[in-house]
């Protein structure tokens, strides 16, 4: 391959985003690459009260009741358009967090790839991040710096000192306005405590305390110590070649702050409580769904793997991912899942090749609406489903510039898996099995989502009564 | 394409296949493509290793995989048949396939199919792919199948020049791996055929012995010998039949 070409790629896919995390306003959403950099997006201050629209107050009649389109029960949403005056988001900091890295002793390159990005409540008015590649976690702390001290008695304006004999007067430096700049600063390194790949962090409710997870081990750190951490969870086997299950998403509680759920490969959902031992191998629940016998098949084992789980707002459910569905889970019931959502069934059928060119492992992430009464994940050819609980309703959005111009609002989007092709509708084997939306988040408190295709960031916000 | 250039050689000796395991099984294409899969995954296993890192998680999806076809091909008794099997070129290559990708037990362990998984642990400790590539050259110096008649095709070990032969031949495949970034190797497998699709169909539903035409089945696979062009594969990939080929001297 010629080098220029290898050049153009490399730079391509570093810009392929691999996180993205709202803050817990909302105001602030940070978005990870591959490349190793954080970008930070910034609502605009609103000139207008904010039109607080929650999901049950928009059930109103919206796209045309037809026999072919779904009927949308879920808010419209539109792209977020420049010249409307209704809170947009602009990029805010951007900052390298982390650097590829060399392991000498196993002659193996670390990515720099932002495997996840967490925030921690506000305290102050700097705002604080845990960002985390394979093997590294960090504390960033992003501040704003609106003024600047002039005046100096040893220095000049430009910098330079004066000299000590020159001066014959004193004065106190005053502060001027200056144009607003965002400083992004490491606070904490937290690293070597990972022989495997991280896939999780998650901040603890007591805003001391966050544990991070990789594939065979869990550790808890506190936020103020990086020089150890406690590990919690291990399940690496004695002889390695037993190892049949890994770890693949693990998350505390929001409210409690001794509970926290891991997720398996084969599966299941481990919660524990750090109250009852040091180490929690042992679970305090154990979540798993019987197989269904019909549907059994070389693949069910990988397509059963769950790829994320998060706790509900509420703290009362939670939600995993699998291949092909969303399961919510009420945490007081272990034997089976309270709701299924299929996101992409059709692919079902298809499972061979998927296996063949290794989409069938693609991690897909989910998320909860604020209220709980929704959920969102993504698919492939960049549509991504929005699960409306109460209403037991389901669309399917696509995220391309051609379908979201600004203040366009997003059409759904069809699926057709067999027989007689509608108009509109795409057939399974013109899906584009590269354009997969592995990440999405949904605002804290409005509705407002971002949803990240590939190298691009689409934000999506409810249009307005 | 591994498992693209073997499946060929398969399909070039059906009729003595379908004699042989006729008797074990009722489907005797279903055993084919399970192997078909087997010989994939075996593949995807040993080419994760060259990439950046192996993702553990992956691997270990994989190796489960392979578990359970594997488990399931022994209470059939097809292993056994399998391991029986002296008669076909493409029985042969099918051998040759899986022992091109297992461990070097096989160098002990003559006549046995059986994937070491002590290999597959080392791999799990992230072992630089400076030792698979070792592993595996010591490997290939195992089949040197002159003749298909042998029975004892595992015994035609360490001849020197065919050692030195397969040695080079392997190192050309890993030039041509190693030279991609993860994302082309990655490619390699993205190819979608259509004729897959019926794969799908027979091995999604399998489980239940649900049945499927023969004649379908067998008839997409022998027709991509036939319509499975040049034109659709990018040239590193026909570089690597070509490769392919002379490992399993068509």
């Amino acid at each position: 391959m010629p080098e220029g070409d290898t050049g153009w790629k490399r730079a391509f896919e570093a810009d392929i985003i691999s996180t993205v995390e709202f803050n817990y306003s909302g105001d602030l959403l940070a978005t990870g690459d591959k490349g190793g950099r954080v970008v930070i997006f910034q609502k605009e201050q609103e000139i207008v009260s904010p039109l607080r629209v929650a999901v049950s107050s928009t059930r109103h009649s919206c796209g045309a009741r037809s026999q072919h389109l779904p009927y949308v029960a879920m808010p419209q949403l539109s792209n977020k358009s420049r010249l409307h005056s209704r809170g947009e988001y602009n990029v805010y900091s951007t900052f390298q967090s982390h650097e590829p890295e060399f392991d000498y002793l196993k002659s193996l390159e670390i990515e720099e790839k932002i495997n996840k990005i967490r925030w921690l409540p506000q305290q102050n008015a700097a705002h604080f991040l845990l960002s985390t590649n394979d093997k590294t976690i960090k504390l960033w702390k992003i501040s704003e710096r609106d003024k600047r001290a002039e005046g100096y008695n040893l220095k000049d304006e430009d910098g330079r000192l004066r000299d000590p004999f020159r001066i014959t007067a004193l004065r106190v430096p005053i502060l001027k306005p200056m144009d607003l700049m965002v400083e992004a600063s490491p606070r904490r390194i937290f690293a070597n405590a990972h022989t495997y790949h991280i896939n999780s962090i998650s901040v603890n409710s007591d805003h001391e305390t966050y544990l991070s997870a990789d594939d065979l081990r869990i550790n808890l750190w506190h936020l103020e110590i990086t020089d150890r951490s406690f590990n919690i969870v291990d399940i690496k086997p004695v002889n390695m070649e037993e190892l049949t299950e890994v770890i693949t998403a693990a998350e505390f509680h929001p409210h409690q702050c001794n509970v926290f759920v891991y997720s398996s490969s084969k599966g299941t959902i481990r919660l524990c409580d750090m109250r009852s031992s040091a180490l929690c191998d042992r679970h305090s629940k154990f979540f798993e769904e019987p197989e269904d016998p019909s549907s059994r098949s070389f693949f069910s084992e990988i397509i059963s793997s769950i790829s994320d789980v998060k706790f509900s707002h509420s703290g009362r459910y939670m939600m995993t991912r699998d291949y092909l569905s969303v399961k919510v889970w009420d945490l007081n019931m272990e034997t089976r899942p309270v709701e299924t959502y299929q996101v992409h069934e059709y692919l079902r059928s298809k499972l061979c090749s998927l296996y063949e060119n290794d989409c069938i492992f693609d991690k897909f992430e989910c998320c909860w609406s604020g209220s709980d009464s929704a959920l969102m994940t993504g698919s492939y050819n960049n549509f991504f489903r929005m699960f409306d609980r109460s209403m037991r309703r389901d669309v399917t959005l696509e995220a391309s510039r051609e379908s979201s111009k600004p203040r366009a609002i997003l059409k759904p989007r069809k699926v057709c898996t067999g027989g007689k092709r509608k108009k509109d509708e795409i057939s399974v084997d013109s899906l584009d099995f590269n354009k997969k939306i592995l990440h999405t988040a949904w605002h804290p408190l409005d509705n407002i989502i971002a949803v990240a295709a590939t190298n691009n960031l689409y934000i999506f916000q409810d249009k307005a009564n | 394409m591994f498992a693209r250039g073997i499946k060929r050689k398969c399909f070039d000796g059906e009729e003595d296949i379908e004699g042989t395991l006729a008797g074990f099984k009722s489907v005797p294409s279903y055993n084919l493509q399970r192997q078909s899969l087997l010989d994939m995954s075996l593949v995807k296993l040993q080419l994760c290793h060259m990439l950046v890192e192996p993702n553990l998680c992956r691997s270990v999806l994989i190796a489960n995989t392979v578990r359970q076809i594997q488990e399931e091909m022994t209470q059939d008794g097809t292993w056994q048949v399998i391991n029986a099997q002296n008669t076909g070129q493409a029985s042969l290559d099918r051998l040759v396939s899986s022992d091109i990708l297992c461990r070097s037990t096989k160098e002990q362990n003559e006549g046995k199919l059986v994937p070491s998984y002590s290999g597959f642990s080392k791999d799990f400790e992230n072992t630089p792919s400076q030792d698979i590539i070792s592993d595996l050259s010591t490997v290939t110096s195992v089949q040197a199948p002159r003749n298909p008649q042998s029975n004892n095709v595992w015994e035609m070990e360490n001849s020197q020049e065919n050692r030195g032969n397969f040695q080079k031949s392997l190192d050309q495949i890993f030039e041509t791996l190693e030279n991609k970034n993860p994302n082309s190797v990655e490619d390699l497998f993205s190819d979608v055929d259509n004729s897959y699709y019926d794969l799908d169909t027979v091995l999604t539903g399998m489980m239940n012995n649900t049945k499927m035409g023969h004649c379908d089945v067998l008839e997409s696979f022998s027709s991509q010998t036939t319509t499975n062009s040049n034109s659709n594969c990018k040239s590193d990939i026909n570089e690597l039949d070509h490769i392919v080929e002379i490992l399993v001297e068509s």
